[in-house]
């Protein structure tokens, strides 16, 4: 494998093995760079402290587990069966590292890291949800996506993909009795308590049906009058096994897939996955490519903003700018549309490139964009952001500190409203980034008003990159020529038996990716969206885990809603920006 | 005409007036809201879609009206009821035109006052007698609400009652003859202004339904003509305060003579309808308890300010209604 270690690696490695003497830490080799080290079950919970603690990763980025007991090309690795994988983000030093923990399938034990990092519990509890994988310690390790009644794992190579492999589903009258019983609230079995000595509490179950939850999502509160004493989210309701289904897609065939990860995100969802793909195909990407996508992705990021300005302020009670942010945002899509002819999800990103070249006349609609979005801005912040009542309903509400950020692994613009200077574009650039002119908005109070003020300079600066792709947009090829992933000119394909047999195999199997393991992080549009791809060597990826931003999002929210009124929890609902698509994937 | 078969005609006449006023609101208000938020809003039904009142009132009647089996029946179903009778009565005291009222009563006023503060036995009621935790959070909120803008609803008029010497709708609107009480009693119209809007829970005063935090609120689980009844309430508030708020401080039917008495009232009523209407559109909704610290720390002091100032200008000056 072609990865290199640079120097800074090589000494954590060293320190870690001074600190922990007698230890074997094995490394393992990735396309990503990122220096990835097995350790053993007894030292983890030691080791995982002493990279916080003194090596400044302050961030638990990722918990996933893995059914390594399929896999082929395992040389060098650790004999298991299942693996867990921490990767940690250090925000300081710009530089991740990922610890992996070997397990045998009779022993699928380890301790909890909630000591550690308190955002484990929900990532644990997914590990175990879909693996079986015990978390020693945890409080509450129960099934999160997957309903109570769910029998099995689902990510274990063993279990079903598709329906056609199982028999076939019936509900009967019991069976539903059973399902409508399961998802009975029980105050105990949440861990709340129905009174205390002065009052007896007052129960809401707020969704998974509500106006301001955004999708489906269940939050209940445990309430002293209006006053929130206690909040449990509970997602899953939108689950839909996008992970799985990639063990069963080609790698070309995954990426409409990955646009209704983040569903308000569009192409900004396919950048890291083929980015990834290409990552370990070692696929270079022509310039013009680059600049298209890191075009398309800004005017998604856009898109989504707009989506959060219209509807935070919607649920703060202001009615008419959703209607304005939504027409904007149709003006966007209509560029959108007629460059890739989707909308929402354009699936329009290539393993090597992009689908089309630009359509003629493209200049002009976004030049009218770039003209016309800025003023649009300034009429909004009158409107809305200097609006006394807005403001009185967002300053000082749902606050959390950097380290509190850092705990519960909030990234992106919740990160940037707590006075942390970091933007993945900026500070770790990826796919072309570094070639633009742009400035990172960064707030310092940590408030729900910030975080919407992060957000909407975002849209500013968003523009402003845009307004560069347009007056710099490179001549040349759209899509690298590389044999793995392009297919080959078409008119050859008669005369030349070597580009046919391409072409055919290309077209009906799909790529072949070499065997290992790899990963790309981008600034998304609600936070650090990452894909973390396993190949066996095959045309269909091994594993293919995606760290999606709103999940510890949502996990954080009882953090910062306690002793607040409902009509606050609706604001820091608003303000958190998710999507329930992309938390429960 | 004799005065008796006079009297019935002012009678229906107001009845159905209002009620179809308050129909053509549901389809004036969707559009006039439309036009400002760069959409056309209802067009489909009729000239202009203004058919879609009549196919509103049709689609209300033709609901499944469910009375859930957790609610207290009785009071579920006269709650809706308060609400459309205490507006109703409320319109028997306004002067139209000169001589054209249903009754002149000498606490003209304290009845209009009266018969809103009844109103708010509605949204309690429904809120309670639904047994959903929204509905009762929406009657909660209702019932602060209520207790708090109504004490200086009533106060912020006191102004206007001095200087008028009479709690008489008709003597209020002759005492305007020179100068109408908004520029004489601005601080008691601003105060009133926003307590009436609270009284009708328009946006931004509409806690009590707060869709985006209680889904619906009070009314949560009514549906059908009973959901209609609550709809057609609010709309006949918003004209109800539309008219006292023109007849106090705007000077009623008063107005140069070329168009009669009746036409200026209506103007007046329909330039504070859309008023009201463009306050939705614009404005955001307050937390529950800055609406209260607003009632209580700023709009109370203000009346009571204005109220000694105004009587203290009455006596010093002696003056003489």
């Amino acid at each position: 494998m072609a990865a290199v270690m640079d120097a800074a690696d090589n000494e954590l490695v060293g320190k870690l093995g001074n600190q922990f003497p007698g230890t074997t830490f094995i490394e393992q080799q990735t396309f990503d760079n990122i220096s990835t080290l097995w350790v053993p079950r007894d030292k983890l919970l030691s080791v995982l402290g002493y990279l916080k603690r003194d090596c400044a990763f302050e961030m638990l980025f990722d918990l996933c587990g893995v059914d390594e007991r399929t896999r082929v090309h395992t040389e060098n690795l650790p004999e298991s069966d299942f693996s867990v994988v921490y990767h940690l983000v250090s925000f300081s030093q710009y530089r991740d590292i990922r610890i992996k923990v070997a397990l045998k399938e009779a022993d699928c034990k380890l301790p909890t890291a909630i000591p550690v990092w308190p955002n484990a519990n929900w990532y644990e509890r997914e590990a175990w949800d879909m693996f079986g994988i015990v978390f020693t310690g945890h409080p509450n390790l129960s099934r999160i996506l997957l309903p109570p009644t769910w029998e099995g794992h689902p990510l274990r190579k063993d279990h079903p993909a598709r329906a056609t492999e199982l028999e076939p589903f019936r509900m009967t009258k019991e069976r539903q009795d059973e399902e409508q019983e399961a998802m009975r609230f029980v105050p105990e079995e949440w861990g709340m308590a129905r009174k205390n000595d002065h009052t007896e509490f007052m129960f809401l179950n707020l969704g998974p049906n509500h106006p301001s939850v955004h999708g489906a999502f269940r939050i209940v509160l445990q309430l002293d009058g209006e006053v929130i004493v206690d909040a449990v989210p509970e997602i899953g309701f939108h689950h839909r096994g996008a992970e799985k289904m990639a063990e069963r897609q080609t790698w070309h065939s995954y990426i409409p897939y990955t646009d209704r990860i983040d569903y308000l995100g569009g192409v900004m969802n396919n950048l890291p996955y083929v980015m990834t793909v290409e990552q370990m195909a070692g696929i270079q990407v022509p310039d013009r490519a680059k600049v298209i996508r890191i075009m398309l992705a800004e005017m998604f990021r856009i898109i989504s903003h707009l989506v959060f300005y219209g509807t935070f302020v919607q649920d703060v009670g202001q009615m008419s700018p959703v209607f304005f942010t939504f027409s904007d945002r149709e003006k966007l899509f209509r560029i959108i549309e007629a460059i890739t002819g989707g909308r929402m999800h354009p699936a329009w990103f290539r393993i090597g490139g992009v689908a089309h070249d630009l359509p003629e006349g493209w200049e002009k609609m976004v030049q009218d964009f770039v003209d016309f979005m800025p003023k649009r801005l300034d009429h909004y912040d009158k409107m809305c952001m200097q609006n006394s009542i807005v403001k009185n309903r967002c300053v000082d509400i749902g606050i959390f500190t950097k380290e509190e950020a850092f705990d519960w692994g909030v990234t992106g613009p919740g990160l940037r409203a707590t006075g942390v200077d970091f933007d993945w574009r900026k500070n770790r650039p990826y796919g072309g980034y570094d070639q633009f002119d742009f400035e990172v908005p960064v707030f310092h109070k940590g408030d729900i008003y910030d975080r919407a003020q992060v957000r909407i300079e975002e849209m500013r600066q968003s523009v402003r990159i845009i307004k560069q792709c347009l007056d710099n947009m490179p001549a040349g090829p759209y899509k690298s020529d590389h044999p793995t992933t392009t297919p080959p000119v078409k008119d050859k394909t008669t005369h030349d038996i070597e580009t046919l047999i391409h072409h055919f195999t290309n077209v009906s199997w799909g790529p072949v990716i070499p065997p290992g393991e790899g990963s790309v992080t981008i600034e998304a549009t609600k936070g650090n969206n990452m894909y973390y791809l396993t190949s066996d060597g095959g045309s269909m990826s091994y594993r293919t885990r995606i760290r999606v931003p709103s999940f510890p999002h949502l996990q954080q929210i009882p953090l910062i809603s306690r002793g607040l009124l409902i009509a606050d929890l609706i604001a820091i609902l608003a303000g958190v920006d998710f999507v329930m698509a992309d938390v429960d994937r | 005409m004799s005065d008796e078969v006079f009297i019935y005609v002012i009678v229906f006449g107001t009845l159905l007036g209002t009620l179809s006023l308050a129909a053509v609101l549901i389809w004036f208000e969707r559009r006039l809201i439309g036009l400002w938020q760069d959409r056309l809003g209802p067009n489909r039904v009729g000239p202009f879609g203004i058919g879609l009142a009549l196919a509103d009132i049709l689609k209300m009647f033709a609901k499944e009206d469910w009375i859930p089996p957790f609610a207290d029946k009785f009071v579920f179903i006269f709650a809706p009821t308060v609400v459309l009778i205490s507006m109703f009565m409320g319109f028997a005291v306004i002067p139209w035109a000169p001589g054209v009222q249903i009754v002149d009563l000498n606490i003209g006023l304290l009845f209009f006052l009266g018969m809103t503060s009844l109103a708010v036995y509605s949204v309690l009621l429904g809120g309670l007698s639904s047994h959903n935790k929204y509905s009762l959070l929406g009657g909660l909120r209702a019932a602060s609400q209520m207790v708090s803008y109504e004490v200086f609803m009533g106060l912020s008029l006191m102004g206007v009652v001095m200087l008028t010497g009479s709690f008489s709708l008709v003597a209020i609107v002759n005492a305007q003859q020179n100068l109408w009480f908004v520029v004489s009693q601005p601080l008691g119209f601003f105060v009133f202004l926003i307590a009436g809007i609270a009284e009708s829970h328009r946006l931004p005063f509409d806690l009590p339904e707060a869709e985006h935090e209680l889904v619906a609120g009070f009314h949560t689980e009514y549906s059908g003509m009973k959901f209609g009844m609550f709809m057609v309430g609010e709309y006949l508030g918003v004209i109800l305060i539309s008219s006292i708020v023109a007849t106090i401080f705007f000077g009623g039917w008063l107005g140069p003579d070329f168009l009669p008495p009746f036409f200026w009232l209506a103007i007046k009523i329909f330039t504070l309808i859309c008023f009201f209407v463009l306050l939705r559109a614009a404005i955001p909704r307050p937390r529950f308890d800055q609406l209260m610290s607003l009632g209580w720390k700023i709009m109370l002091p203000l009346t009571l300010a204005n109220l000694l100032v105004t009587g203290g200008i009455v006596l010093w000056t002696g003056y003489q209604p």
